[in-house]
């Protein structure tokens, strides 16, 4: 069919113009840190929910970063990302169930994970990606279809694994750190570092980024444009993991585990621009501690209204600046 | 000389429309070769079925082997280097990532050809940090030419490289057209529509109409005979 003319028609004309963070947006941000630093310094309570809010917005950030990679990509929210995340976390349960220790069931289920990502784009996504409407209808689908699949196998009940960080608390001054929030935050961060470098430095990053970007030009320098994709989904697919098994010790493991984490991560990646990686981490964490703090501090704000807030943080985004903090404002030139 | 590119019968489409109805030509090692014709005459169209971008069927045979089915990808592999309409730029990426992309089939990381690059854009090394969309045409123009480089091909496919560019750009771009066939040995296949400046610099020409050879030949005949130049060449 015509769909490599449309698409080197549709890229060829269309510019994106502008970089990154508005400089006002970095002073915000700016000024945010230094709030929640003061506010940590002044009272332990805040400092507590701050950290917290952070373990939290990193399980955001690193769900919202699988929703961007494919976003930018593929031109679809991946509404099954969530599914995969769970998925994924069930291979890891069923490794401990057969002796593995927790992090060797860990690891071992980011590598299946990264193969589940891998084959959905090449078995489900590829056949119909020249419609942005059909893979959004194939990716509900697959939301459906993981999510029967668990069932199936597994039972709807609530399932345990081990503790990856153990119980313990830390105590600075009079502020209490539990060691599971900072251990999350350290294996969010880990992870978003190595894709960091990953996509930044290798020459598979470039080529992984440029087949993104520009499919057309790319296949023109001998990217294998297909297999970039694959790998993206592949990629994507590890970091929703990395939310699915960190969202586990929390919440048990279950088939609904990721549902509510899908649309906190969806809110998130809005916040920070969804074609922006760095901003679907900095909308994460400060989704997480937002919403943690307000819990804190606004009386009537009970945990019934944890989702709402968010969704209303997701509006005032959509209203005030479409492109979210990170994002680009896209020009297309006629 | 041996022809590095054979095109024989060539037909390509966009969906339903047929805009290629059996295209020969064929270009010799070493030369600058040119395709005119006026605008829809299938000249973007003729690059496009070299590297495979669009369906075609025929046979296009590549230094003495026939690239079949083979797609823009496995074109870039075997040493084509398409520069196609609209330049191919990564706009969102920098300059120094354009040209790393340029030299992505190859294995090694070549320190020494983008000493050579800069030989011919000197300008390139101070701004290589810089996003290639905020370039002028005519630095995108170059740096285009400069990543086909880094591609090392044995053929550069040019789609109109002088489109949008001011008079004294031109000139400059076919100056370095010229010296990278003259010194690099790079066989050229050009589009364009430009056709005075074209037959300057190409050894042999070939003018389409609707999708057909008109007519072919080296460019001094071609410029010299008067009936071609109003019918074909306009001027």
């Amino acid at each position: 069919m015509s769909s490599i003319a449309q698409r080197l028609g549709a890229r060829g004309g269309a510019g994106r113009v502008g970089t990154g963070a508005s400089p006002i947006t970095v002073l915000c941000l700016v000024a945010a840190a230094i709030f929640l630093l003061v506010g940590s310094l002044v009272s332990p309570i805040f400092a507590q929910q701050t950290v917290a809010g952070l373990a939290q917005g990193a399980i955001f950030a690193s769900l919202a970063l699988a929703l961007v990679l494919i976003y930018r990509a593929t031109e679809v929210i991946n509404f099954a990302q969530g599914e995969m995340a769970m998925a994924t976390t069930y291979f890891a349960y069923q490794l401990t169930l057969w002796g593995l220790t927790y992090w060797a069931a860990f690891f071992l289920a980011l590598v299946m994970g990264f193969f589940l990502g891998l084959v959905i784009q090449v078995v489900a996504i590829r056949p119909v990606q020249h419609s942005v409407i059909a893979v959004v209808i194939v990716t509900v689908g697959l939301f459906v279809l993981i999510d029967g699949l668990v069932t199936w196998k597994w039972g709807a009940d609530l399932k345990f694994m081990p503790a990856p960080f153990g119980n313990q608390v830390y105590h600075v001054g009079s502020v209490a750190f539990s060691r599971q929030d900072l251990g999350t935050l350290v294996v969010v961060i880990a992870t978003v570092l190595i894709l960091w470098v990953l996509f930044r430095f290798t020459k598979l990053g470039l080529a992984m980024r440029a087949a993104a970007l520009r499919p057309a030009s790319a296949s023109l320098v001998g990217v294998r444009v297909n297999w970039m994709l694959a790998i993206g989904w592949g990629l994507a697919a590890v970091v929703g993991a990395v939310a699915g098994l960190m969202t586990e010790p929390t919440v048990f493991l279950q088939p609904t585990m990721m549902q509510a984490v899908l649309l906190y991560a969806f809110a998130a990646a809005v916040l920070g621009g969804l074609e922006s990686p760095a901003g679907a981490v900095v909308g994460g964490l400060a989704l997480g501690v937002f919403l943690n703090l307000v819990g804190q501090y606004v009386g009537f704000a009970t945990s019934e209204l944890r989702l709402p807030i968010a969704f209303a943080v997701l509006l005032v985004v959509l209203l005030i600046k479409p492109q979210g903090l990170f994002g680009r404002k896209q020009v297309r030139r006629v | 000389m041996a022809a590095l590119l054979e095109l024989d019968n060539v037909e390509a489409r966009y969906g339903p429309v047929k805009v290629l109805h059996g295209v020969s030509l064929a270009v010799e090692d070493g030369q600058i070769a040119a395709v005119l014709g006026a605008n829809g005459a299938g000249k973007t169209t003729t690059l496009r079925a070299v590297s495979g971008t669009v369906r075609r069927t025929g046979t296009i045979r590549f230094a003495g082997k026939a690239l079949g089915r083979t797609g823009p990808d496995g074109a870039a592999r075997a040493g084509i280097a398409h520069v196609p309409e609209g330049r191919g730029t990564f706009a969102e990426l920098t300059v120094w990532e354009n040209l790393r992309l340029g030299a992505y089939s190859r294995r090694r990381v070549p320190k020494d050809d983008y000493r050579r690059v800069l030989e011919y854009f000197p300008w390139i090394d101070g701004r290589r940090h810089q996003q290639a969309g905020t370039l002028s045409g005519g630095e995108q123009q170059m740096l285009a030419l400069a990543r086909a480089f880094m591609q090392r091909p044995r053929l550069l496919l040019l789609d109109e490289p002088s489109l949008g560019l001011a008079p004294v750009l031109v000139t400059e771009i076919f100056r370095i057209i010229q010296e990278l066939n003259q010194h690099e040995g790079l066989t050229v296949l050009v589009v364009e529509q430009n056709a005075h400046i074209a037959l300057q610099l190409a050894q042999t020409a070939t003018v389409l109409e609707v999708g057909r050879v008109a007519l072919s030949g080296p460019s001094a005949e071609l410029e010299q005979d008067e009936s071609i130049r109003r019918s074909y060449l306009g001027y």
